[in-house]
């Protein structure tokens, strides 16, 4: 065991983790953020996603410490305050999940795509979330709720 | 107005309706959400029914012993069993309750109007509300079904858009997942599985459990039963794989490796004629005729379909606790009464010492690992008493593990006159057992079903089912044609001696059935040089059902599908289980250079009957259409002798964000109609729409899926 500091959704956080364990166990177990969601641990399905200094970046795999130093936000952190992000209201009100297992990943994709690139292509969008695995078919929901953002002009 | 199986097992109102002492209204069901928006639809009616907000109206999670017992969530059932029930529930309340205001209020009961549960004495400040009368109060009454519910026209609620319950939770990570599960005392456990359903445990170095068990971790060893639990669930994953390093298996004969679909045709099988109206009978298979003398065209076609996986995004978990005697399990499973009856039985303890809750889980679009994880949770907590054991499955047991839909062969033959008319239909479909789910009531025994079972100590054989004969059951859903035949031929064939474990997966044998006769009814229009829409309502009678494909023609032509290079569309129509929603479909697609399909658009038209969300039915329909396509154009479970091999999801493609239509979609207006289910109404006409685009697209008929660039290369030079 050894001790990791890492700062998550703008706060400082200490904990004793076994150095090898990888970041979605140190953010589900140790700090209760249990948004990202096991799905494959091999990096396969996108439903772990996190934004790191910006980046969507897969948590199943990647040990904690490694992420000593950045800035990870997971899907919690995105509504401040108890308010949706507008991201979040948009897949909300487009009923842009079923089962909403895969929806904390793809809500990441999502929210880490439109803060680089505010007026992303078609063929931007999906590159984005090409990773993303979705096995009820919300996949055109979520690109409409992506599209009325981006027409709305978030 | 319909009532509802439901109520005749569960008449009572107060096992539906809670008044509640916090001003909410809590609503008991037997059917669970698992992503249909089962509960939004419930709320609505409600909602509807009693003049409550919405908001005001929560759904509770099913457990046994408290709600009520309408078995599984599955076949589209749930708005004729629960959606009905609840409407009439409510109604009985709102009336019940009315009466109550009157005697209190000293007013005309029919002077009262109500506004989010508050009853008033109009023109006046006199009133009261549901809570006063009645909150934390039960009603001692039954549901009245002669209570009249509301005609549509006055509807507030039901045909609205509203949020679904849970959207909230979910897109903000806050929605608590079975696999969320946190408990004061919990461990985390994970298995060890054999590499096949054949093997044994051969042999487990001694000295690795002695340091695993030194280090803290149990480790749960019940014949060839093998799983750990841990304080963290990291130690559980790496405990797993200390332990998988120290077990020996003896692979017994591995898996047969036979060609699929030539044992889905070759090997020892139980073949019954299917009737009118779709069940089979115990009576000797009718031979293949010759065609008919007026026949003016022959045709054959033989289609295949491979086995799918249900692929939940969520591994499969379970979570349980063993104390004083008495289990408790947490399961997101499709059906808690049946899976506390399969434990109860595998375990030889009283079903009423096992309490089994329902928490959600990942989509499950049948019956996937979750009754198996739950009781493999139970294993772990009976070896490990006191301590609840949240077990959750990893990316490989579920790909390897789940009970896949059955791989099937659809033959079929028919003979058109010169009129173009179909005067001769003959079909059958071959497949192993759709019929697995653990439950009683049913064929075999429900601990059978469970997969551990046959790995304990003292091991329950592999089930052999007996062929199901209830109408639209299995093999032989929507296996009779909708369209108007001379009577058809048509023959289930149960096949024995399939490698794989197979079960429930959404729409059972009704995916494979439909595509082939969706793709074979465009091989005989084009046999007999008429368009496919017109050649489909040329065999049709029913009226909402020619509505549908018209209506789906209409909004083809207006959206000019398939017009332009390189693009093909495609229609096809099915009334799910000849008793559900109609549903038609189109679809428009483009081969691409590299021979994949390309998905451009599609269109659904669907008659659900009366629609209470049309929000998430559209939601359904998309999802169903979107699944379906991923079936026909990528899926396959791939396995040799030593296993199965398509175990990640680099092995098992499934449809991504590239390949995702645009999708219209139109609902037939049929406001005060019968519910009619329409989860699964989708997936064969969709799957049946794309086979025919493609054709249309290259000339190219394909029949066996998926429809994958392999498939289409091969096809090309053949």
């Amino acid at each position: 065991m050894a001790k990791i500091s890492l700062s998550v959704n703008g706060e400082r956080r200490e904990v004793e983790a076994d150095p090898a364990a990888p970041l979605i166990f140190v953010l589900r177990d140790q700090l209760g953020l249990t948004g990202p969601k096991l799905g494959c641990a091999q990096e396969q399905c996108g439903a772990c996603a996190v934004i790191v200094d910006g980046e969507r970046t897969l948590s199943c795999v990647r040990a904690a410490s490694e992420f000593e130093g950045n800035e990870i936000t997971t899907v919690e952190g995105l509504s401040g305050g108890g308010e949706l992000s507008p991201i979040q209201q948009a897949f909300a009100e487009m009923g842009a999940a079923q089962c909403g297992y895969c929806t904390p990943g793809i809500v990441i994709a999502a929210t880490a795509l439109l803060s680089s690139n505010p007026r992303p292509s078609e063929d931007e969008i999906v590159e984005a979330l090409h990773q993303h695995l979705c096995r009820c078919g919300s996949h055109r929901r979520v690109l409409a709720a992506i599209d009325n953002l981006i027409a709305g002009g978030v | 107005m319909a009532g509802s199986a439901s109520l005749e097992t569960h008449p009572g109102l107060d096992q539906w309706i809670e008044i509640t002492e916090d001003e909410r209204i809590l609503v008991h069901t037997g059917k669970v959400d698992i992503g249909q928006r089962i509960s939004t639809a419930l709320a609505m009616i409600a909602a509807e029914e009693l003049d409550v907000d919405y908001d005001r109206i929560d759904i509770k999670r099913t457990e046994t012993g408290i709600d009520p017992n309408e078995g599984f969530t599955a076949g589209s059932m749930s708005m004729m069993h629960s959606g009905n029930a609840v409407r009439h529930a409510a109604a009985t309340a709102r009336a019940r309750l009315l009466d109550m205001a009157a005697d209190e209020l000293g007013a005309e009961r029919d002077s009262l109007e109500i506004d989010d549960g508050l009853i008033q004495v109009p023109g006046t400040n006199r009133s009261v509300s549901f809570w006063e009368l009645a909150g934390g109060k039960p009603f001692e009454a039954d549901v009245d079904i002669d209570i009249p519910v509301k005609a549509p026209a006055g509807h507030s609620v039901i045909g609205q858009t509203v949020l679904a319950k849970g959207m909230t939770g979910i897109v903000s990570g806050k929605m608590e997942y079975l696999h969320d599960l946190r408990l004061p005392g919990m461990k985390f456990g994970r298995l060890v599985r054999p590499p096949h359903y054949r093997a044994s445990l051969k042999s487990l170095d001694a000295g690795v459990v002695e340091r695993l068990e030194a280090s803290g971790v149990s480790v749960i060893r019940n014949g060839s039963f093998l799983a750990v639990a841990a304080e963290g669930e990291y130690e559980a994953v790496k405990a797993a794989a200390r332990l998988a390093n120290a077990a020996e298996w003896d692979m017994g004969g591995g898996l047969p490796t036979q060609e699929l679909y030539e044992a889905l045709t070759a090997n020892e099988r139980i073949s019954l004629p299917v009737v009118e109206g779709g069940a089979p009978i115990d009576a000797p298979v009718p031979a293949l005729a010759d065609p008919p003398a007026e026949a003016a065209a022959t045709l054959s076609a033989r289609y295949e379909k491979p086995y799918h996986m249900h692929g939940s995004i969520g591994p499969s978990a379970g979570c349980a606790v063993f104390e004083d005697g008495r289990l408790t399990v947490w399961t997101h499973n499709q059906g808690v009464y049946p899976l506390r009856a399969a434990i109860a039985e595998a375990l030889e303890m009283e079903p009423d010492d096992v309490h089994v809750r329902f928490v959600p889980g990942a989509g499950c679009y049948g019956h996937n690992g979750a009754d198996d994880a739950a009781f493999d949770a139970a294993l772990c907590a009976i070896a490990v008493p006191g301590a609840p054991i949240l077990l959750k499955w990893t990316r490989d047991d579920e790909h390897a593990w789940e009970p896949y839909g059955s791989a099937m062969v659809m033959e079929l033959r028919a003979s058109i006159d010169g009129g173009g008319r179909i005067i001769d239909w003959s079909h059958e479909s071959y497949g192993d057992t759709f019929m697995g789910r653990p439950a009683p009531g049913r064929a075999g025994t429900p601990a059978e079903k469970l997969v551990s079972t046959h790995f304990m100590e003292n091991p329950i054989d592999w089930p052999v089912p007996p062929p199901t004969m209830g109408a639209h059951v299995g093999i032989h859903r929507n296996l009779e044609p909708f369209y108007n035949f001379p009577v058809p031929r048509l023959v289930k064939n149960l096949v024995r001696g399939m490698p794989l474990r197979v079960s429930a997966l959404r729409t059972l044998g009704a995916f494979g059935n439909t595509v082939a006769i969706e793709a074979f009814m465009n091989e005989l229009a084009e046999a007999a040089g008429i368009d496919p829409v017109t050649f489909r309502l040329n065999h049709l009678d029913d009226d909402r059902a020619k509505e549908c494909i018209t209506a789906l023609a209409g909004m083809m032509a207006a959206d000019e599908a398939g017009d332009g290079d390189g693009l093909g569309q495609g229609i096809a129509f099915a009334r799910y289980k000849n008793s559900a929603a109609y549903c038609a479909t189109g679809a428009e697609v483009e081969i691409t250079d590299e021979a994949e399909v390309k998905l451009t658009r599609a269109w659904i038209a669907c008659d659900a009957g009366e629609v209470v969300d049309p929000h998430g039915l559209i939601a359904q329909l998309e999802g169903g259409y979107i699944q379906a396509a991923s079936w026909t154009l990528y899926e396959q479970v791939t396995w040799d002798r030593d296993g199965i091999t398509s175990r990640d999801w680099d092995s098992y493609p499934i449809l991504r964000f590239d390949n995702v239509p645009e999708v219209e979609c139109r609902l037939m207006e049929r406001p005060g109609m019968p519910f009619l289910g329409a989860g699964e109404t989708v997936a064969g006409p969709a799957g049946g729409a794309i086979a025919n685009a493609i054709h249309d697209a290259i000339g190219i008929r394909l029949r066996r899926m998926p429809f994958n660039r392999d498939a289409i290369r091969a096809a090309a030079l053949a």
